[in-house]
């Protein structure tokens, strides 16, 4: 009997090759998709267009990472686009008041973090699902980013923080810098924090996650406002390049997020999934959108490809799990 | 571990026909694990032949190859009335004469008895509309073999368990089926209904059918079979005639070993008294107010029917479910229980009964799965994992549990039930528990780990734990456990065991267990 405790069990090798591919599964997919761009569209294998897919990408790498721990736990965010929206729409308005210009940034970041807890509260208090909940409040703060923006759109050329979405680091755009560092901090939270494994275990198992002492509640709290806070950042970047913002903004992003998310492996189901997968989720698409526009594809066609991109991943997704088969 | 040589395996002495159904030298392998192993059973027309074996031994496998569910290693071979017959999959089975009766039933609820038998193979009119005339009448007919009190019209949401199960006994002897397993038909029956279900079996028998019944009461095996075959760990551990049938036979083919080297009780209990539950109760529900003590080194049994409210009474003394009434006591502190994070900051540990779903996280780590509990305790500053803890106290729990896993960073789904059991029992261990709640520990692992959760559990008792175990296994709870509890409809009925003047066995506890039969005092 003793001996035997040393020797492995005989499913492991499947498993281990199993997850291999769900964490790199991905990345191989972008190889080729940017080899075939740099074969047949024109300028795309350049160091500024290279630069180009990076910074487009990077608000969509931010609103994804935070939608990957959402959706780590098993839920969904749909409201990171009208979160975003409201807190650009404040962060614009509050830099056109004089004495208050500094509060621009710092607010709405709060503004997203409070909009977001207020969906955590939601989701984890009052027990509602997570769909329905996003779903209404991306609704609601649709409005009221238009209300805010008073149906127009707000301008200001003298922002104080427009360095962020147009200076650049080295040879670093500020936008690419923030995305990475936000990445970058998620990923040790996910793997070097005790909030990191409870995120994974309350969307894993959330029954046994309560049965081992998980506080479910506050996981769930954090992660929505954790989200929140990073669509207010994605506010931030965004009026930070465009000099104005106004209701409309960010309408859809949600849909890029979740998108960047699947492509990148982690699981609708909860509990499976890592950020760097996230990453090159929203490089794919981002790439995919820069290349087809560079070969001069028609904006409706992109939506098409994007719409049939996403559902191959959703495919993939359900084989993967077939192959890794933890569960059925 | 013991090999019975082939001489040894009971055989018992064939009719001089060919067998309606005979299962040659089948075996089953899933990733990682053989289910059967070159196993073998043969069933004549008319008989009632029992198939026992522990949790996990492979009966519903086997039954399961059987029904066309899952599919054989190749090499073995079935014989229906003495003709090779593949069955690859649920229509051969029923094309060869083969039903079964599930455990959870498998009926629309929202038809009627009538398109429950006919689902799927609805007589045609005009080759269009289901010709209901034809479904009514042979329908009736049918139910008028099995004598059943209700007709072809009744809606099967509106039946009893009991009468469902003679719809899906009706759709078995509809389609011609000549074999019958029935996979633990009684669980969910009251004594009159078992008795009325054990006259339709008997009828079934008289009218030429084999039937093939799997139960782990002895009593039922006693009185319906003619023959008993019993598997082991996946393997053939031989059959008996009804007239060589004892119990101690069939438990020592059932384990390869006879019980009390498998138990190996040696008593801790103290006169300490660690855990006290007073009055306990949920409103009323599922446990009515409760009181017992625990002690230190003590093994507590708690037994009972399934629904009985063992698992909800000990949700309680855990906090996972609120608490209407009454007081949990931890070493005379009164305690405040308002979540499962209560009990287990108090030092009260609870095993659920079902690993998969409360559990286990199967695509986390082993490591994650058994530090997850002390993660917080053992966190550096700012909640920063704190690796080396979690090193030490994984290789430390594999090495003291002896977990078979090939390293500590192989997920949980993809161990065995024993080890996967081992693995939780781990992450109990790791909170220090001074009170350790087992809910069903031994459920779905093979023998090899039963033994060990044993010595666990004894090991555990030795250091002053106080332990709870709750099993549906009597054998089992009569054998690791200082005293016993016995629960029914949410009410302790009464202790058998210890100092209780009433000798632990499952006659005595089944009398409570029920509330039917009167008990023998020791």
């Amino acid at each position: 009997m003793t001996e035997q405790a040393l020797t492995p069990e005989k499913t492991v090798d499947k498993k281990t090759w199993a997850n291999l591919i769900q964490t790199a599964g991905i990345l191989p997919i972008l190889v080729v998709i940017v080899i075939i761009f740099s074969f047949i569209a024109p300028n795309f294998l350049t160091e500024t267009n290279m630069l180009n897919i990076v910074r487009q990408a990077s608000i969509n790498i931010v609103l994804a990472t935070g939608m990957t721990v959402v959706i780590l736990t098993g839920g969904i965010d749909l409201s990171v686009g009208s979160v975003l929206a409201v807190s650009a729409v404040t962060a614009m308005a509050v830099s056109l008041m004089p004495e208050l210009g500094w509060a621009a940034v710092p607010l709405a970041l709060l503004i997203g973090l409070v909009l977001g807890a207020i969906n955590g509260a939601l989701v984890a208090y009052a027990g509602l699902p997570p769909f329905i909940v996003t779903l209404g409040s991306m609704t609601t703060l649709r409005g009221l980013a238009y209300l805010l923006a008073g149906g127009t759109t707000l301008i200001n050329s003298k922002i104080s923080f427009a360095w962020l979405g147009n200076a650049y680091l080295g040879p670093l755009p500020w936008l690419v810098v923030i995305a990475f560092l936000v990445l970058l901090a998620t990923w040790f939270l996910l793997r070097h924090t005790v909030l990191g494994i409870y995120i994974y275990g309350v969307g894993g198992n959330p029954q046994a996650a309560r049965l081992t002492g998980i506080k479910v509640n506050q996981v769930l709290l954090f992660v929505y406002a954790f989200s929140g806070l990073l669509a207010g950042l994605g506010g931030v970047m965004t009026t930070s390049r465009l000099y104005s913002a106004n209701g409309v903004l960010g309408t859809g992003y949600e849909l890029d997020a979740i998108a960047a998310v699947i492509l990148g492996g982690t699981s609708f189901v909860g509990g499976i999934g890592t950020v760097v997968g996230t990453l090159f989720g929203a490089l794919i698409i981002s790439t995919l959108n820069n290349g087809l526009t560079l070969m001069n594809v028609s904006f409706f066609w992109q939506l098409v490809v994007k719409g049939l991109v996403i559902i191959i991943a959703v495919a993939l997704d359900k084989y993967r799990h077939k192959g890794a088969g933890a569960r059925t | 571990m013991a090999t019975a040589s082939a001489a040894s395996i009971p055989t018992a002495t064939a009719p001089d026909r060919a067998p309606a159904l005979e299962m040659r030298g089948i075996s089953k392998t899933f990733p990682g694990v053989k289910a059967l192993d070159n196993v073998q059973l043969k069933a004549w027309t008319g008989e009632i032949h029992s198939l026992m074996g522990e949790n996990g031994a492979g009966k519903s496998t086997l039954m399961k190859i059987l029904s066309g569910a899952y599919t054989a290693d190749s090499g073995g071979e079935i014989l229906i009335n003495g003709q090779l017959t593949a069955i690859n999959g649920p229509k051969s089975a029923r094309a060869a004469g083969i039903a079964i009766i599930y455990q959870e039933l498998s009926l629309a609820p929202n038809l009627t008895v009538a398109e429950n038998i006919y689902l799927g193979n609805e007589p045609r009119q005009y080759g269009l509309f289901a010709d209901r005339a034809i479904m009514r009448r042979e329908t009736a007919k049918v139910l008028e073999r099995l004598g059943a009190d209700f007709g072809p019209d009744t809606v099967v949401d509106t039946l009893s368990i009991a009468e469902r199960q003679q719809v899906e006994i009706a759709r078995a002897l509809h389609q011609q089926s000549h074999i019958l397993i029935m996979d633990e038909p009684t669980t969910a029956l009251s004594t009159r209904e078992t008795d009325r279900l054990f006259d339709l079996i008997k009828r079934l028998r008289s009218e030429g059918i084999a039937i093939i019944y799997i139960s782990h009461r002895m009593a039922e095996i006693y009185e319906l079979s003619d023959r008993v075959s019993v598997l082991r760990d996946g393997t053939y551990a031989g059959t008996l005639d009804r007239t060589e049938l004892s119990a101690e036979r069939l438990v020592q083919m059932m384990v390869g070993r006879p019980l009390s080297n498998l138990f190996n009780k040696q008593s801790h209990a103290t006169d300490r008294v660690v855990l006290e539950v007073k009055n306990l109760t949920d409103g009323g529900r599922r446990v009515k107010p409760a009181s017992f003590q625990v002690h230190a080194g003590e093994v507590l049994g708690l037994a009972g029917l399934v629904g009985a409210g063992r698992t909800e009474l000990a949700r309680l003394i855990f906090g996972a479910d609120r608490i209407a009434g009454g007081e949990v006591w931890l070493e005379g502190k009164r305690l405040t229980l308002r979540n499962p994070l209560d009990g287990i900051n108090t030092g009260i540990a609870y095993l659920t009964e079902d690993r998969k779903a409360q559990g286990l996280f199967l695509d986390m780590s082993v490591r994650e799965n058994i530090t997850i509990s002390v993660l917080g305790r053992d966190a550096l500053a700012g909640g920063l994992l704190n690796r080396a803890a979690m090193d030490r106290l994984t290789s430390g729990s594999i090495q003291d549990l002896r977990v078979r896993v090939a390293g500590p960073f192989v997920t949980a789904g993809s161990l065995s039930g024993g080890n996967q059991q081992k693995l939780l029992i781990a992450r109990w261990i790791a909170i220090n528990p001074k009170v350790l709640i087992l809910d069903e520990p031994t459920k779905g692992v093979d023998i090899g780990a039963k033994a060990e959760i044993y010595r666990i559990i004894s090991e555990l008792a030795a250091k002053g734990v106080a332990i709870i175990v709750i099993s549906s296994e009597l054998p089992e709870v009569i054998g690791i456990s200082d005293r016993i509890l016995v629960m029914r409809e949410g009410v302790i009925m009464g202790e058998v065991g210890g100092a209780s003047g009433i000798t632990a066995t499952q006659e005595n506890i089944m009398a409570l267990a029920t509330g039917t039969t009167e008990m023998v005092q020791s």
